[in-house]
């Protein structure tokens, strides 16, 4: 094995959170910085060319390379798992920039009351509302303490939207649901395309308020507080799976990268890939000596390092503990042990897709340009007299409209799936088709969480993660409640037909849901039942933080980068004003 | 910051993209090493499959029309003749040519699918591959098997020996027989692919998908249309990305 020498700062992980991380404390210190990423190298010139359906939308040319790693998946303790062999119900990124670069950018903050679900259900509910196999909890951060950092996240990307309340005080046209801003968006919303402008009518007459959503594919140009500048969106429709060609969609290597590059104490190593977190073991008193990776000529390296981040996709930042062995499996029989617990996805699908008479032209639009509406948010409204908790959000947004994976959208009227029948109306509908798509809230639950698989490896002959997650109770009710709105508003748009989703059965692996699947390293205020301190710092090795949406206790409905980034900036400040002062343990 | 990309001998790990990036373009004879060893051609007068898009060895494309009268060899990458003409004429069923307009047989899918699958795809490049296997699995976990799109299309094709020759009503019953298989819906969504995938994957000749269906291709800016043109159908003419981008773009089954 190659031994390098020790460098300050040491990060896994060349996405959002690694990349944040790379250019706080390379600008705000002299501390050499080396980020580590297992992918390529990735630039905006990359992306002149990558406006392919089949390639990128289809072949999945940005993701993470499944033939080498994946996960497996099971419903419960009782059944075996399966290996997820095709990428599925979530797609992980790799290379600089991580699942930063093809995401669709769309970008609200999380309710203020999802940071204290636990004691605000509680609260209002009593216990007994709560079901009882849930594992839900408080985060150990309040919305009001991580409010000046989601601003500076929407700083950083010059997020496009209509504030809803400033300081308290409600606007109309925002969301007069969020929780409080300090200021307006950066940038004004987006354009709006027919189908979402049709929703918003639609959702206005039937009382809701909706609003733009806001987004990271900015609507004009913009120069951040960093002195990065990049252009406004100019709706080509290639977001989602894609990177941006211009740079209007806010990517880690057009918004962190600028920056980074001018720094001479920070390095990025590509093509290296971490197997373990080398570390003492002595109870409480543990300190992450350095990683081990592969480099790119396939050659073991040790390198040392002070202060180490965990910046991987989430999922991957819950299997590198395990495999190194940091910290205590969660044991689901006994409720012992805290890594791997917590495990959720957002509930996501479209739940109403509406038939038009007259075409759309959905080829024009972003992956977050359109409206939606919070008023089945969280516990935004009454649920007395309803069979489940919390909820979540509608949005009819311009995404997904490619022909490859949109052909075959057709009424269920028409009871074909080939020849001349089904050609007739697959060409029909083909831009007659849009989608009301829900993001909703999952709770915990303790049987929902991941260990090391027993049988299945990487091509390393690491063992795979193993997810055991299926819905509840709770979801499908909410589920079957949201879709029902969804119908009466496509309805209200004028629809002539509406296909509703058929409703959440079990977890199924190959539908795609969104890639905002959560959990493992969870954050909260006691070692007993989280990983993480408030401040993403690992309870036992007081120089390892983990950063990402490992940390989330459980899944709000909004899209997570927003609050993502504003914990990450909370625990660079922390780092920079606290930690480095004073080695240790920060709660 | 200094850029620690390391010079690559093997194979790194990652992202398929970035072994993409690393294909030897100073070697492009390569590229045609599967055309040249299998020595198998798709031999057909233009006018029976449609306009065609056609690679010579020297890698210049020429089209040819569906109105021209000469035959042309297509090289065949996996296929052979026979099996061409079973999944030409299969995809045809799928999406035929009819009233409605053109199908897969102008748009050339027969020759996307064979250069899909003796690309990656076709190899089982994009799937975990490692056992054990499990033949029935439960939906929610996807295709748990261990054969690849190659050996699925090859199995099957000899069950279907002399499909291209079948009247279309009788094409249509054979389908319908075999319409639960891994291998129909292999090639209807191959078929669907083949349509509206950007002509540098060997189909959708003359952009003649994205015509039928009203979508513009790779259109760079829709900044002043966005808001405008509502409840009207607007359809701009189709670009490739090769006409949008000005640049050649090697698509993913030429890469590895």
């Amino acid at each position: 094995m190659k031994i390098l020498p020790s460098v300050d700062v040491l990060i896994v992980g060349g996405g959002w959170t690694g990349l944040l991380m790379a250019k706080e404390l390379g600008s705000r210190t002299a501390l050499s910085v080396v980020v580590l990423e297992r992918g390529g190298p990735r630039k905006t010139d990359d992306y002149g060319d990558d406006m392919d359906e089949l390639d990128y939308t289809i072949r999945l040319r940005m993701m993470q390379d499944v033939s080498q790693e994946t996960v497996t998946l099971r419903h419960d303790l009782s059944q075996r798992a399966f290996p997820l062999r095709q990428h599925g119900s979530f797609l992980p990124g790799s290379g600089v920039g991580g699942a930063g670069e093809h995401w669709s950018a769309v970008c609200p903050r999380y309710l203020p009351d999802c940071f204290e679900l636990l004691s605000r259900s509680i609260e209002k509910y009593g216990s007994k509302r709560l079901p009882e196999d849930h594992a839900i909890q408080d985060w150990g951060v309040t919305y009001d303490e991580l409010e000046p950092h989601y601003t500076r996240a929407d700083l950083l990307l010059g997020i496009s939207g209509k504030a809803g309340n400033i300081r308290g005080k409600q606007i109309e046209g925002g969301n007069i649901f969020e929780g409080w801003r300090s200021a307006e968006y950066p940038t004004p919303p987006t354009k709006i395309p027919y189908f979402s402008s049709m929703f918003a009518e639609a959702a206005k007459s039937l009382g809701y308020h909706p609003y733009p959503v806001p987004a990271a594919t900015t609507s004009r140009a913009y120069t951040n507080p960093d002195g990065v500048s990049r252009p406004g969106c100019t709706y080509c429709g290639y977001c989602e799976t894609f990177g941006c060609m211009i740079g209007a969609k806010s990517q880690p290597t057009n918004t962190l990268l600028p920056v980074i590059e001018k720094r001479k104490n920070v390095s990025i190593r590509t093509g290296a890939w971490v197997r373990r977190i080398v570390h003492d073991e002595s109870e409480n008193k543990g300190r992450a000596r350095g990683v081990m990776y592969i480099d790119a000529n396939g050659r073991e390296v040790f390198q040392p390092a002070e202060l180490i981040f965990l910046a991987s996709w989430t999922l991957n930042n819950t299997r590198l503990l395990l495999l190194s062995g940091v910290g205590k499996a969660y044991d689901p029989a006994t409720g012992k042990g805290t890594l791997g617990r917590n495990l959720t996805h957002q509930v996501s699908f479209s739940a109403a897709t509406a038939f038009f008479e007259r075409p759309l032209n959905r080829f024009m639009g972003s992956g977050a340009s359109g409206i939606m509406l919070s008023d089945l948010d969280g516990d935004l409204f009454e649920h007395s007299n309803l069979p489940f908790l919390r909820g979540g959000t509608l949005a009819a947004r311009s995404a997904r409209s490619l022909p490859i994976s949109e052909c075959g959208v057709i009424p269920k009227s028409v009871k074909t799936t080939w020849g001349s029948e089904w050609k007739k109306a697959a060409l029909y509908y083909y831009d007659r088709a849009g989608r009301i798509s829900f993001s909703g809230e999952h709770l915990a639950y303790k049987e929902n969480y991941m260990d090391l698989d027993p049988v299945y490896k990487d091509h390393f002959g690491d063992p795979l993660l193993r997810l055991t997650l299926d819905w509840r109770e709770n979801e499908r009710k909410m589920a079957d409640y949201v879709i029902a709105k969804a119908v009466e508003l496509a309805r209200e748009m004028g629809a002539k037909e509406v296909t509703p989703f058929s409703g959440l059965r079990s977890y199924d692996g190959t539908r795609y849901q969104s890639s905002h699947i959560q959990g493992g390293v969870i954050m909260g205020s006691s070692s007993e039942r989280s990983v993480v301190n408030p401040y993403l710092q690992h309870w036992q090795l007081s120089n390892l933080f983990v950063l990402g949406a490992s940390s989330f206790p459980q899944n709000a409905s909004a899209n997570p980068t927003p609050t993502i980034l504003a914990l990450t900036y909370r625990t660079g400040d922390a780092i920079v004003n606290r930690y480095l002062k004073n080695p240790g343990a920060l709660a | 910051m200094i850029s620690e990309q390391p010079k690559i001998r093997k194979l790194p790990p990652g992202s398929l993209e970035s072994k993409g990036q690393r294909f030897p373009h100073n070697r492009p004879h390569l590229l045609f090493y599967r055309v040249m060893r299998r020595r198998e051609f798709l031999i057909l007068s233009a006018a029976s499959i449609g306009g065609v898009l056609v690679y010579s060895l020297d890698r210049k494309v020429f089209r040819l029309s569906a109105q021209t009268k000469r035959s042309v060899r297509i090289p065949l990458r996996f296929f052979t003749q026979s099996e061409a003409l079973i999944v030409a004429a299969a995809a045809s069923r799928i999406f035929p040519s009819d009233e409605a307009g053109p199908g897969a047989r102008e748009a050339g899918v027969a020759v996307y699918i064979d250069q899909q699958l003796a690309g990656p795809w076709g190899r089982d490049r994009y799937r975990y591959t490692q056992g054990p296997f499990e033949e029935n699995s439960p939906r929610e976990f996807g295709y748990q098997g261990s054969a690849t799109p190659q050996q699925i299309y090859r199995q099957t094709l000899k069950d279907l020996t002399g499909f291209d020759r079948l009247a279309s009503g009788d094409q249509d019953q054979k389908l319908k027989q075999i319409e639960g298989t891994l291998f129909f819906s292999l090639l209807r969504q191959n078929t669907i692919e083949g349509m509206f995938s950007d002509p540098i994957h060997g189909g959708n000749v003359d952009m003649v998908g994205w015509q039928l269906i009203g979508f513009p291709g790779p259109r760079m800016s829709n900044y002043d249309d966005i808001d405008k043109h509502f409840g009207e159908a607007f359809h701009p003419k189709p670009v490739s990305l090769h006409q949008a981008t000005g640049r050649k773009v090697r698509p993913s089954e030429d890469l590895e």
